[in-house]
């Protein structure tokens, strides 16, 4: 029978079947920070456990750590222990940590794809959301809470329900301007924030194969704030081309002999999704949010929505409160709305392919005054490779901050943080109400409109910096 | 992980929909390296406003949360369940439930538990105007009891049982040892490892 990917995936790892009871899947991969790690080593401790595959674990500091003078103590007496805690967890139990400093340092999701960990047919899991991200290689990857990740510390296992299947087609090409981010966010407008549950969703179509290995992780990032478990992509030779000669990436005749397997694990000819949704690139613009949740979002050319033109009361009632919230009123303009900060990093667009793309854009300009930039590479090795292109020159020449390598203001754990009433310009994932700070107000981007609004102060695409 | 079989008290009605993780526990709050004592960070930026339904004292001690649609999007911190657990609730009533969240609730012996739209508004309207309502939620039949109330639910039979005997799931996986190192055997040879 005509499968998918995701099904295939799927299938390639049960360890146990039985009626009556969820499929015992095989975890290929664990990746694991200081925020949803301690009570699941605690609880192993107290359990006389191990862990069982050490050598299919890694662990990164991400989310607590500062991004500025990387040689001073945390200052943040419960962000240092966390991040100690971790350190003497990892010590404990043998499983391999790049600590700040280290050049593989840097925020999870950016780390394990850097390394060539990450591979296509892989289960990848992380007691985090945005472990979607790594399904842009044709891994099934999907975020899991602590109890799991002690379940996966213990077993290497983790009994699950099936998913459905859901196939999101992007048809034609993008235009210029219009990046992944473009797409995800208005995949999210159109399906709803908890339009994707329960699925794992493949996105397919010429505007999805034409997308960079980075770019295509960008979007499956974003599958969560759709509601879905997971985002898979097929692998291809964008894909092969990516991870071919990286340090974990397999060599010589494996190589080859992977590429065979990965190519076998597209969805077959005539498979059926559950759902299927289709968009057509040349419909897609650039987005922003104006709201508080990851749906509501327009493209940049739009005015903010007024709730009096959703039928759905429940729908209504949210915008109201978002409004009230981000301080908008009704029909004005996005290209009107002025920042204080503007946020250029995260799991979503933290990579080398995002710096660069801003640093194009603010290249011979200054960041508006008023306005401060803050440019946080998703890694260490982002970092290096960054500054061997100049771009940290470009960001500081404007005007903008260059940091070191972190979560940062995505979620706001570490010093880097909206002030209360503070508008940002995020190209981070949520801009769920306080998440980059107390009070502040996130309008989610794209590099490109993220490096655009900095110089201009408002929310803008490039095409304004040229008139 | 205590056993759930029936549960009878109060209920709390919280209207709002697509309440993420990052309301119902601030990350500032995930520093904390405990396993418990998250109380304090349930809802910690809406408890700022007296008006707001934890702050009224007719809902003090409930221990069922009737929510709208989308409960628990976004982050997969599992401090979110710790959080509404430590507060005191031991269900949470929604029409619609985000994966990770959902998960993360069975596994530690918070009950989820779907209900129409039409029901969580009539919950809704029924202890609003009577808080002292006593709601009961019968994971043996399967069911919501309250006034003007008898509605069945779903939840499958494995997880049913597992809350119900309150059973690790760790020591149950760890039944299968042997499964698992057969299926280790056959992987891939170049499969990647970090060691």
């Amino acid at each position: 029978m005509a499968r998918t990917m995701a099904e295939k995936v799927w299938e390639e790892h049960v360890v146990r079947r039985a009626d009556g009871e969820p499929d015992l899947l095989y975890i290929d991969l664990h990746l694991v920070h200081e925020v949803t790690s301690p009570q699941a080593f605690e609880g192993l401790r107290l359990a006389g456990r191990s862990v069982r595959r050490p050598d299919l674990t890694i662990a990164t500091e991400d989310h607590n750590v500062p991004t500025q003078n990387l040689l001073a103590p945390i200052a943040d007496p419960v962000s240092r222990k966390q991040v100690e805690t971790l350190r003497k967890n990892c010590s404990d139990f043998g499983v391999r940590l790049h600590p700040m400093g280290d050049i593989d340092q840097g925020v999870v999701h950016v780390v394990g794809p850097q390394l060539g960990l990450t591979q296509p047919g892989m289960t990848v899991v992380c007691g985090d959301s945005h472990t979607s991200t790594h399904g842009a290689f044709g891994a099934l990857a999907f975020g899991i809470g602590t109890s799991q990740v002690e379940h996966v510390l213990a077993t290497q296992t983790l009994p699950m329900e099936p998913f459905k299947t859901m196939a999101v087609t992007v048809d034609g090409q993008l235009g210029p301007g219009v990046t992944a981010k473009d797409i995800i966010l208005a995949v999210i407008a159109r399906i709803g924030t908890g339009g994707g549950q329960g699925y794992v969703i493949e996105y397919r179509g010429e505007a999805i194969e034409s997308l960079s290995m980075e770019a295509r992780m960008t979007v499956c990032n974003m599958s969560i704030e759709a509601g879905a478990r997971a985002g898979m992509i097929a692998p291809d030779r964008t894909t092969f081309d990516y991870i071919r000669g990286r340090s974990h990436a397999p060599q010589g005749a494996d190589f080859d002999e992977a590429v065979e397997y990965w190519k076998s694990l597209t969805t077959d000819e005539g498979a059926e999704f559950d759902t299927e949704v289709v968009l057509h690139a040349d419909e897609i613009s650039p987005f922003v949010t104006w709201g508080t949740n990851p749906g509501q979002g327009v493209p940049l050319d739009a005015s903010v929505p007024d709730p009096a033109s959703y039928e759905d009361p429940s729908a209504r009632a949210a915008a109201e409160k978002a409004l009230n919230y981000m301080d908008l009123k009704a029909g004005t303009p996005m290209r009107e709305v002025a920042v204080d900060t503007v946020f250029l990093g995260s799991c979503t667009n933290g990579r080398i392919e995002d710096l660069r793309a801003a640093a194009e854009i603010v290249r011979g300009h200054k960041v508006a005054d008023g306005v401060r930039m803050l440019v946080v590479p998703g890694s260490m090795r982002v970092k290096e490779q960054a500054n061997e292109e100049g771009l940290g020159a470009v960001f500081e020449e404007a005007g903008a901050e260059w940091r070191e390598a972190g979560c940062s203001m995505c979620l706001g754990m570490n010093p880097d943080q909206l002030a209360p009433g503070e508008r940002s310009a995020s190209t981070s994932n949520r801009n769920f109400e306080g998440r980059q700070g107390r009070g502040g107000r996130t309008h989610l981007v794209s590099p490109l409109v993220a490096a655009a609004t900095a110089v201009r102060g408002t929310l803008s695409s490039p095409s304004d910096l040229a008139e | 992980m205590d056993k759930f079989d029936v549960h009878t008290g109060r209920a709390m009605p919280l209207r709002a929909s697509n309440v993420d993780t990052d309301q119902i526990i601030p990350a500032v709050y995930l520093k904390r390296v405990s396993r418990t004592g998250f109380e304090d960070g349930l809802f910690a930026e809406w408890r700022k406003e007296d008006d707001f339904v934890l702050n009224r004292p007719e809902y003090e001690g409930s221990t069922v949360l009737i929510a709208g649609p989308d409960f628990g999007t976004g982050s997969s911190r599992e401090h979110a369940v710790w959080a509404l657990q430590d507060y005191g609730f031991r269900v949470v009533l929604s029409p619609r439930f985000a994966d990770i969240f959902r998960g993360n609730s069975l596994k530690g012996g918070l009950l989820t538990v779907l209900l129409p739209q039409e029901v969580i508004d009539h919950l809704w309207r029924t202890v609003e105007e009577d808080p002292a309502t006593e709601i009961t939620v019968d994971l043996v039949e399967r069911e919501v009891r309250a006034p003007g109330v008898h509605e069945s639910f779903e939840l499958d039979d494995y997880t049913r049982w597992r809350l119900l005997e309150g059973l690790d799931d760790i020591a149950l996986t760890l039944r299968h040892t042997d499964e698992i190192a057969e299926f280790e055997a056959g992987r891939k040879s170049w499969a990647p490892v970090t060691l």
